[in-house]
């Protein structure tokens, strides 16, 4: 479903005296469907700019990522929108959401951009966010308000309303307690059952051996890390 | 699928002097567009030049007719290309006041665009237009006031249901949210994200603001003494910045 194909990365910095930084060198990956891979190394190894390269966030040097039958390091950006809203999901770890807008709106948008009715968009929400214990009384608020735990919560919400064939996670079980990081796992093992490829980042050890099927080291990938 | 509008190489001059040039991009139906750049890198130059408002001298802007297909606005007559602006573009201007008539009332501003495309029938134009302010929220008490007893965030509203009113299917905004005060600007952006989806209406938004570009926006373009520096995916561009420019714009932003 995911298949990252010999991709490099780097960064240049025009107004920090045109440093260069190579991220990623040479790195492939194979996800198929059905299965959760956790991406491992250390803080800066470039899991997250690895995650960010698959979802079109950051741009591509060279090599190939295709995600179904769309190649993101060479797709016009209308394509990759496509690709996002029916494809390829992505729960970061930030809340980013228009001011104003209630939770419920928030969970059910992807949702709506897919074409399901308003009533039942709303319906699959209230379901979501009462499985991830979010208190009705706060459905109607905006979640910028929120704590750190429940903007994870509406964040994960919104990120399994639609069941996109293709999943990145990144830590997706931080700040959130024992009941509700169960809930989240669950819920990873019910896309993995129906399908869906999965990318996570997970610093919560015991959640990614319990979730993974293998780990994908990208160190050996990062260069001046990798010798 | 046929782009809405498709610009291919519009360069507009001022004496020697360049407003913009070497513009080219596609936009299709349903997506926005965001134009970001200082002050005088031309992308109002360009946005006028889209919309009709002043005459490129170069290049083609062609857009998809409902009758015709695609066809050159640049080259259409006067009358064609102002039928346009009234059935199928709406352009929304920074000051409120230089797109409503600021000596008619609320309702009238709304109900004068409908009449423009022949619409008659009082009661009708009536409803529409209580219709209309009730989606910009603004109290159908309000209807007979005008715009010069509305605030800031109130007239920008009515402009916004002045132009939508008659179901456009391309807007043009130019600093939309400039000039307000932030939480005058969300419920605006609220506002606007809304209407995008419900009426699928494809947008070409300039603005200097990156936070409203990355909720506005699917695509941007960033501009610099009249040239086009950077194109892309909104967040891509935003995050993942190519240009000296661009990154030393994105890099300038305050974080609050």
């Amino acid at each position: 479903m995911i298949s990252v194909e010999n991709v490099s990365k780097s960064f240049v910095l025009y107004n920090q005296g045109l440093a260069e930084i190579p991220v990623m060198q040479g790195a492939s990956l194979k996800v198929a469907a059905g299965e959760c891979v956790a991406l491992v190394g250390a803080s800066g190894a470039g899991k997250s700019t690895l995650m960010r390269m698959i979802y079109g966030n950051y741009l591509t040097a060279s090599g190939r990522i295709m995600v179904g039958d769309v190649d993101v390091v060479a797709a016009a950006p209308r394509s990759i929108l496509r690709l996002r809203r029916e494809t390829l999901g992505y729960v970061s770890q930030f809340l980013r959401v228009v001011p104003r807008v209630s939770t419920l709106d928030v969970v059910a948008e992807p949702l709506l951009a897919t074409g399901t009715q308003k009533d039942e968009a709303l319906k699959q929400a209230k379901v979501l966010l009462t499985r991830l214990n979010i208190p009705e009384r706060l459905w109607h608020l905006s979640p910028t308000t929120f704590s750190g735990g429940e903007q994870q919560r509406v964040n994960i919400a919104r990120g399994f309303a639609f069941p996109y064939p293709a999943l990145l996670l990144d830590e997706p079980t931080a700040s959130l307690d024992p009941t509700n990081r169960a809930t989240v796992l669950s819920m990873i093992g019910e896309a993995k059952a129906r399908g869906t490829a999965i990318i996570g980042i997970f610093h919560d050890h015991a959640a990614r051996d319990e979730i993974c099927d293998r780990q994908f080291d990208v160190t050996q990938f990062t260069p001046g890390l990798a010798s | 699928m046929t782009p809405l509008l498709q610009v291919e190489n519009i360069a507009k001059f001022y004496g020697a002097r360049i407003g913009c040039t070497d513009v080219s991009f596609d936009l299709y139906p349903g997506e926005v567009m965001g134009i970001v750049g200082e002050s005088g890198s031309g992308k109002s130059t360009l946005l006028n030049c889209l919309a009709g408002h002043l005459t490129p001298d170069r290049g083609a802007v062609r857009f998809d007719t409902r009758a015709d297909g695609l066809r050159d606005t640049v080259t259409m007559s006067e009358p064609e290309r102002r039928m346009l602006s009234r059935t199928d573009w709406a352009f929304v201007h920074q000051h409120a006041r230089d797109g409503l008539r600021m000596n008619v009332s609320a309702g009238g501003n709304v109900g004068e665009r409908l009449m423009a495309v022949n619409a008659r029938h009082y009661g009708q134009i009536r409803d529409k237009a209580i219709d209309w302010l009730g989606r910009v929220e603004i109290g159908e008490d309000r209807i007979d006031d005008r715009p010069t007893a509305f605030s800031g965030g109130m007239q920008q509203r009515l402009q916004i249901a002045r132009n939508l009113v008659t179901g456009p299917r391309l807007v043009f905004m130019d600093e939309p949210t400039g000039g307000l005060d932030v939480s005058v600007q969300a419920r605006l952006l609220d506002l606007l994200r809304g209407l995008v989806r419900e009426m699928n209406l494809s947008a070409i938004i300039v603005t200097h603001d990156l936070a409203v570009v990355r909720l506005l926006a699917d695509r941007l373009m960033v501009m610099k003494d009249g040239h086009v520096i950077e194109t892309g995916l909104t967040d891509q561009v935003l995050d993942d910045p190519q240009h000296a420019y661009t990154q030393l714009l994105v890099s300038s932003v305050l974080q609050v």
